[in-house]
């Protein structure tokens, strides 16, 4: 075995460097955050990067608990758009991926490649005859008519993805169904479903994280600030308190942790849906 | 009443019925909010329409004419090249090197640092934004403080309101957002190649550098492929960062060419143009997703 060389210690050393530079970089703007959000606007001015002193808890005190109520109703609706679009992607999909991969008939090459073409299409292109659509649809200003879209454009993906995977179950399992008398639709609920929970869950929390912090649906379709989700109340808010930028950084802060704790707890699918393309032979 | 079918092995015709349970949902769904859209704004391109009313101001092809020769989308594009170009050369080999020091798993806290450089793409592009509004803000930001320490004596700049430094600023979020992705991708490319063959090139002798050149860059091919193709779209669809960051100003100078089709379609109320906006957008995508498939093909041949 080879010892460590001088050589390698400095690597070493250097990497660690690097990698802490690094760290320092994507550290020190969310500890502003969410230390600029315990300060006094003073303290802030003075001292932005310090810790601060006294502690000031009114401001996310009065975020959480006071007249500033907009977090929790705005947290809510993100969460209900989000568990809509997730609900109905994978519902739909799941559907439309299984007759996709498994079924037999007339056009169906046709109908995939019509969903495909989906992923080529980015929402910038369509948002301005989506307002009208919407619109036109009486669903202006509703969470529906957010979710609706949303759930629309995050359907190719979740075709393609869940289609490659229902194809490669084994086609002895669909005639063991077949034995004991399943139809399509046992077969679908018994077997595929179950076997794809890995890669529904990776759909899904992709899904969820996208619509989290989607801004420009909600931006198009919503006016009512009762229905604004997160991103938008983050821009409302700061419109609201132009100068009182620690009360601007408290409801950043809280805004963040939401994304933070769903990547702490979903890391694994997130990881392995943003990188499924990247391994090929 | 649900029929029992007999299936041998499940295979064979479905009836109609069951495919359309299936289908369509997806169908619906997908035709009303995603086809019909695209194709309406192929259709409100032409027409000079406020997007009330009837459309009945038929222009032909002069909103394209107005595309071409318009100044703000050619400074809008030229944005959006600007940031696809650096930010590709700022992040890439970025993400590379970092990838390399941290898939490594006797670098002690490898997993910690993987995970936290990939947080800034967590969060909302909005929070973001907004967060580096208050790094940049001239009478609180961390901006004071370093100018503090690196020229006390000039007024402090405003990055974000000169029109000469916003864009520049932006980038950095951009980069500071963005690369932790990129680093994902590399880093599950670099696991994908069988050790055996780094082993082995070791064993002949071969220097790190080769063996980066000549095992570990050609087994990353795809995974770089991928973050350049999510680089470039990502780079040309720009919007929430811009909007959150200062929606375009000043007088422009941040434009990238979403926040103009959405400022003229939804500010203005030139449903018309902003709709040729919006198909011009596509066609660039388009062409950028085939020539880029071509060239590859071409590679792997």
């Amino acid at each position: 075995m080879k010892t460590i060389s001088s050589e390698n210690r400095f690597y070493n050393t250097i990497q660690y460097i690097f990698c802490g530079l690094v760290f320092l970089i994507i550290a020190v703007p969310i500890y502003i955050s969410i230390m600029g959000g315990f300060k006094s606007v003073g303290q802030l001015r003075a001292q932005p990067v310090a810790l601060p002193d006294p502690f000031v808890w009114s401001q996310y005190g009065d975020i959480l608990v006071g007249q500033m109520g907009s977090f929790w109703l705005e947290l809510l609706n993100s969460l209900l758009v989000g568990i809509g679009t997730v609900a109905v992607v994978v519902v739909v999909g799941t559907f439309a991926a299984y007759a996709l991969a498994r079924i037999r008939f007339k056009f169906n090459n046709v109908f995939f490649i019509y969903f495909w073409l989906g992923l080529l299409f980015p929402l910038a292109v369509a948002i301005l005859p989506l307002y009208v659509q919407l619109r036109s649809l009486n669903l202006l200003d509703t969470h529906i008519g957010v979710i609706l879209p949303q759930a629309a454009f995050g359907l190719p993906m979740m075709i393609m993805l869940l289609r490659g995977f229902i194809k490669q179950i084994p086609h002895e399992l669909e005639e063991a169904a077949a034995i004991d008398g399943y139809d399509r639709f046992g077969f679908l609920f018994t077997i595929v479903v179950p076997l794809s929970t890995p890669i529904l869950a990776t759909v899904s929390v992709l899904t969820l994280v996208t619509s989290w912090n989607n801004f420009f649906t909600p931006l198009l379709v919503l006016n009512t600030q009762k229905k604004f989700t997160l991103p938008m109340g983050v821009m409302d808010f700061m419109g609201e308190h132009a100068a009182d930028w620690n009360m601007i950084l408290a409801f950043l802060t809280l805004a963040m942790i939401p994304a933070v704790v769903i990547y702490i707890l979903c890391q694994k699918y997130i990881v392995a849906g943003l990188t499924s393309g990247a391994i090929k032979g | 009443m649900a029929k029992r079918h007999v299936y041998k092995g499940l295979a064979g015709r479905a009836n109609f019925w069951t495919i359309a349970v299936l289908l369509g949902p997806a169908l619906i769904l997908f035709t009303t909010f995603v086809i019909i859209p695209v194709f309406q704004a192929a259709a409100f391109s032409l027409y000079k329409w406020n997007g009330l009313g009837p459309m009945k101001n038929f222009l032909g092809l002069a909103n394209y004419q107005q595309f071409f020769s318009d100044l703000i989308v050619q400074k809008a594009l030229s944005h959006n090249l600007i940031i696809a170009v650096i930010s590709l050369a700022v992040e890439l080999p970025l993400a590379m090197a970092l990838a390399l020091i941290v898939s490594n798993s006797k670098f002690k806290g490898a997993v910690f640092f993987r995970t936290f450089f990939f947080l800034p793409y967590m969060l909302s592009e909005v929070i973001t934004g907004v967060l580096w509004q208050f790094i940049y803000h001239p009478q609180y930001g961390l901006i004071t403080t370093l100018h503090g320490i690196f020229s006390p004596d000039s007024p402090v700049p405003t990055l974000l309101g000169d029109p000469s430094t916003v864009l520049w600023a932006i980038l950095v979020v951009i980069i500071w957002k963005y690369f932790g992705l990129h680093m994902t991708i590399y880093i599950a490319g670099l696991q994908a190649i069988p050790q055996e063959q780094i082993e082995a090139a070791t064993i002949d002798g071969a220097s790190k550098t080769r063996i980066f050149l000549s095992v570990i860059l050609p087994g990353m091919r795809t995974a770089v492929q991928l973050s350049v193709f999510f680089s470039v779209l990502g780079s040309i669809q720009l919007f929430d960062i811009i909007w959150a960051m200062g929606k375009g100003g000043p007088v422009n100078a941040s434009e990238t060419i979403v926040s103009y089709m959405y400022r003229v379609g939804l500010s203005r109320f030139n449903i018309g143009y902003g709709s040729t906006i919006a198909v011009c957008i596509f066609v660039i995508c388009l062409i950028f997703s085939i020539i880029y498939q071509r060239l590859l093909v071409k590679e792997a041949e």
